[in-house]
């Protein structure tokens, strides 16, 4: 038991990572409205791409890390839900090639097209990724046979989450969530005064945004109906309040929660009101708590992380999708690594964003994209 | 349970998977090689302090940035593909498989991902020192991140450490040093990475070469040949040298991969080894499966024996013997093993009825079974048997094998004449004057990604059906989702990886002819 805790909550601190790093997805999908000229574009996507590896490594371990510790997770749901787990990935193989190709001379499809990939990944990785967490609270139409081989609910395999409002409402709010990171990030680290301030122009309306539909979430979250789990019997039944009583159960949660939460608006109000330039680090942190929060309550409390509307008792719960104990145990040493895998990513993000992007650094040369 | 699925459902999934790992190959081996070669000179550029090193060290990696982003981008799909593609297989095996994989993510893919960084961003920003070592560990993180997905991918040949737990349906992991150590991982990450490694060299020489034909950037070239013809001749015997412990490996891990490679199908003792061959169906058939004959061949006597055995006396079965059996020298026959798998497979069915029906202490005498080392040897390492229709299902394709291999095996040893000559050229300082071998070195650049791709399908194809050999055949493995999905994702992604590449190879080639930045 306390080794699936241990693991889940790895994994929700790679997610909350994943969530906060898609600051640089929330710049792309900006590259067509923000900036006003070629120069301004060019150092707002050297500004996020000096970052993409990190946003795409982390989601590429996020996935390998859950494959390890709950495979019944990944077979079930990157199997079951096959059309929204291939259009992330879609949206992201663009990406990866997008950054480095285009500037370059001869590469065939034009800049246009690797900005409109940078775009289309911008807006529909952070959307789509919401969307797929968004199941976690309200579940998928899936059943799972004797020997754990799942069977997916509609043809659709995914796609029909998109019918579901407060999937759509999570997806939103972590789109404009990645924005609004996106625009800080920028703030922090371009000196350029007219894009400074054409950013803080929108930070507003894209705050405000992810405010309505992540409140939107919440709420209704909180006052529905959550897939209680029962250890003794294994059963799964529907329970009302059950993200409620999760937080009020385990004080320490709500604690991250509104730490998050309220770490992001103090971020957003700085930004806006005092015209900070470092409230991407308050946003950023705030955002790191709340979804790990988030993935707290999905799964820990005796409830079902990855529920099925259809077949109560295929729900996932730790328990049950986890790794054998060896496996677990194993990993475990494993992550003791992780640390120094932080501690030399700080180094090397220190070093790179020592000096804040100019126009003149760009023309100089050296590797642009 | 564990019944075998649509065919073509499963066929379009393999074609998923082999398209995407072919492309994701494309790449792959230039980054593993050009990696260390930069790092080299850097090297170099660092302890002497001159700005031509540092030139060519910054052009060889603006090549490499060109590369190693789709290299990332087609690495991407692989990795989800086990989950959406063999979701079966995932669950059946992901206690085992998973680990490789996050390892892989946590340790590899990070270092190399953050160094990059460093790497292109970090020429003023870092000090000299700094820089250099962000080079060195970008190289050491490529080839960290292939060492762990080739344990994922060796532990398919060679399934080890691990038991299967009837309660969960899927196998555990009990050891995870065996699963590390596990010969056919050792010898294929060796393998793999030399092979990239001569990728790399070849990829440096033919473009030096064709500088040398141009009349440009003479000594750039020059040098950049005298790194890359060094590290190429020594990754190039260090091929073959590996290539053959491959080969020994597989004899005692996959013989009818073997025999098939080596298209013998009547065991023998002073077996001989096929140089070159050129094979042809024959009336003859095991079951339904057309036997194919020799219709030349050149072999050398008896070493197939010595290679495997020690000895010219050693016996080296071939394929007849692995599909029927052959008592005098202890092999089952295919039919046998199927019969043991099921029996097996019906103990899961009867441990699945005995807990439904509440009935623990037969359920837990027959979980015993399933950890005891006996039961284990002789009839659960069979379990995949069990989904198998005919026993001549267990023979792969004998000419992909066959030709795949033998091809493999000449360029590779053309590949050490062609460093060779590169060295003895440039050392005589002949290297202008002979014209043909620049020409033929710059074409030489395609050959080792002919004989790593090669190398692939045989090391795949070759172990068909399989896909945990003699646990899963790949037929139980896949995911439900509709044909009509598979279908649709198999032409996106080809038609999406063919323009990326498309793509890539212009801009390389421009960056080319445009040459190192003055
Ligand atoms: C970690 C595991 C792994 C790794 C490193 C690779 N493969 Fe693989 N390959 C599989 C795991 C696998 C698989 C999942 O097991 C497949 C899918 C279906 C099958 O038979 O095996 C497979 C199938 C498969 C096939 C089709 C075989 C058939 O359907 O008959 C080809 C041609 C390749 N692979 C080629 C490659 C290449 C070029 C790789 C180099 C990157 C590669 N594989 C790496
Ligand atoms: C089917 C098996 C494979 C999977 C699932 C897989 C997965 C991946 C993923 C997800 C990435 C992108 C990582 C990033 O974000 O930087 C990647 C890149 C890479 N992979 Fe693979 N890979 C496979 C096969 C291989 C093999 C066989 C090798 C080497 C022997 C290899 C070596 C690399 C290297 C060196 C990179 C880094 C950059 C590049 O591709 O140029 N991979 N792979
Ligand atoms: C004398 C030369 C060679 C021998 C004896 C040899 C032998 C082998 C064998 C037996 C395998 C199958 C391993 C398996 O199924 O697990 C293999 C695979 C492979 N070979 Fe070679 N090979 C040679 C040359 C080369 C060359 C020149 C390259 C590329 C430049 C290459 C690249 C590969 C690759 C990428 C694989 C797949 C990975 C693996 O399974 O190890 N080989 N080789």
């Amino acid at each position: 038991m306390f080794l699936q805790s241990y693991w889940w909550i790895i994994i929700s601190l790679l997610a909350s990572l994943l969530v906060f790093l898609m600051f640089v997805q929330g710049g792309q999908s900006m590259i067509f409205s923000l900036p006003k000229n070629e120069l301004q574009k060019a150092m707002l996507v050297n500004a996020m791409g000096r970052k993409w590896e990190f946003t795409f490594t982390t989601l590429v371990t996020f996935g390998g890390a859950f494959f390890a510790s709950f495979p019944l997770f990944y077979s079930a749901s990157f199997g079951g839900a096959y059309w929204v787990w291939i259009s992330i990935l879609f949206s992201f193989i663009i990406q990866a090639i997008a950054y480095e190709y285009r500037s370059k001379p001869a590469n065939v499809l034009g800049q246009r097209t690797f900005d409109t990939f940078l775009f289309l990944n911008g807006s529909l990785g952070p959307f789509l990724i919401g969307v797929a967490v968004a199941t976690f609270f309200t579940g998928s139409q899936f059943s799972l046979n004797e020997v754990n081989q799942v069977k997916w609910g509609t043809p659709w395999h995914g796609l029909e989450a998109l019918l579901n409002a407060r999937n759509l409402a999570l997806g939103l709010a972590v789109l404009f969530l990645a924005r609004t990171n996106g625009l800080l990030y920028i703030i922090n680290t371009v000196d350029d005064n007219e894009l400074v301030e054409r950013s803080r122009k929108k930070l507003g309306e894209n705050s405000i945004s992810f405010l309505v539909f992540f409140l939107f979430f919440v709420i209704v979250l909180l006052v529905s109906e959550g897939f209680a789990y029962d250890r003794a019997t294994g059963s799964v039944a529907m329970e009302r309040f059950k993200y409620l009583h999760n937080l009020l159960q385990m004080p320490l949660v709500l604690i991250i929660f509104l730490a998050g939460v309220i770490s992001v608006l103090y971020g957003i109000g700085t930004a806006l009101f005092r015209g900070s330039r470092s409230a991407i680090w308050y946003t950023g942190a705030g955002t790191i708590l709340a979804v790990m929060a988030l993935f707290f309550i999905a799964g820990f409390n005796g409830t079902a992380f990855y529920p099925s509307v259809t077949h109560p008792g295929s729900s996932l719960t730790i328990d049950k999708a986890s790794s054998s104990f060896f496996t677990l145990k194993t990993m475990m040493y494993v992550s003791f690594i992780v640390p120094f895998v932080f501690a030399y990513i700080w180094y090397a993000w220190k070093a790179i964003n020592r000096k804040r992007i100019t126009g003149e650094e760009l023309q100089e040369g050296g590797h642009v994209y | 349970m564990f019944e075998s699925l649509d065919v073509s459902l499963v066929d379009w999934s393999r074609a998923q998977f082999a398209l995407t790992a072919i492309y994701h190959w494309l790449f792959v081996p230039l980054t593993l090689g050009l990696s260390f070669i930069i790092a080299i000179m850097e090297t170099i550029y660092v302890r002497t302090g001159n700005e031509e090193w540092k030139r060519m060290t910054k052009f060889w990696m603006t090549l490499f940035g060109i590369n190693f982003a789709i290299g990332v981008a087609t690495g991407l799909i692989l990795e989800f593909e086990f989950g959406t593609n063999w979701s079966n297989y995932s669950w059946f095996v992901g206690d085992i498989f998973g680990a490789p994989l996050a390892i892989e993510g946590i340790l590899a893919f990070f270092l190399e991902s953050t160094f990059v960084a460093v790497m292109f961003f970090g020429w003023d920003k870092v000090s000299k020192k700094a820089h250099l070592v962000s080079t060195w560990l970008v190289a050491f993180g490529a080839n960290l991140s292939a060492l762990w997905i080739l344990v994922a991918n060796a532990w398919m040949q060679n399934p080890v450490g691990m038991v299967f737990n009837p309660e969960t349906a899927r196998n555990e992991m009990v050891s995870f040093w065996e699963v590390l150590f596990n010969e056919v991982a050792v010898a294929k990450f060796l393998h793999t990475i030399s092979s990239g490694f001569l990728l790399g060299s070849m990829f440096v020489v033919g473009i030096s070469a064709y500088y040398l034909i141009s009349n440009r950037e003479a000594l750039l070239a020059k040098r950049s040949m005298l790194v890359a013809g060094i590290f190429g001749l020594l990754s190039s015997l260090l091929v073959v040298y590996t290539g053959d412990t491959s080969a020994r490996t597989l004899a005692l891990a996959q013989p009818v991969k073997f025999a098939a490679f080596e298209a013998l199908y009547e065991g023998t003792e002073k077996a001989g080894l096929v140089a070159v061959g050129i094979l042809k169906e024959s009336d003859k058939t095991i079951g339904e499966k057309a036997v194919n004959d020799f219709v030349f061949r050149i072999e050398i006597p008896g070493l197939l024996s010595v290679m495997t055995g020690g000895s010219t006396e050693a016996f080296v079965p071939g394929i007849y013997d692995l599909v029927n059996g052959n008592a005098a020298r202890g092999l089952l026959p295919v039919s046998e093993k199927m019969e043991r798998g099921k029996k097996a497979r019906d103990l899961l069915i009867e441990y699945k009825e005995a807990r439904k029906s509440n009935d623990t202490r037969k359920a837990e005498s027959i979980a015993a079974l399933f950890s005891d080392k006996k039961f284990n040897e002789e009839y659960f390492r069979y379990f995949g048997y069990a989904s198998l229709n005919k026993p001549e299902d267990v023979i792969p394709g004998v000419k992909v094998a066959f030709y795949t291999f033998h091809v493999m095996v000449m360029l590779g040893f053309l590949f050490i004449l062609i460093f060779f000559l590169t060295l003895v050229f440039l050392f005589r300082g002949t290297l202008q004057k002979n014209k043909w071998f620049l020409w033929l070195a710059l074409f030489s650049i395609l050959l080792p990604y002919v004989a790593g791709e090669l190398g692939w399908v045989l090391a795949e194809m070759g172990r068909q059906p399989w896909i945990i050999q003699d646990l899963m055949p790949v037929t139980t493995a896949v995911t439900q989702v509709s044909t009509g999905s598979v279908i649709t994702t198999f032409i996106l992604f080809a038609v999406l990886f063919t323009v990326l590449l498309i793509a890539e190879v212009s801009i390389m080639i421009r960056q080319i002819k445009l040459g190192p930045k003055h």
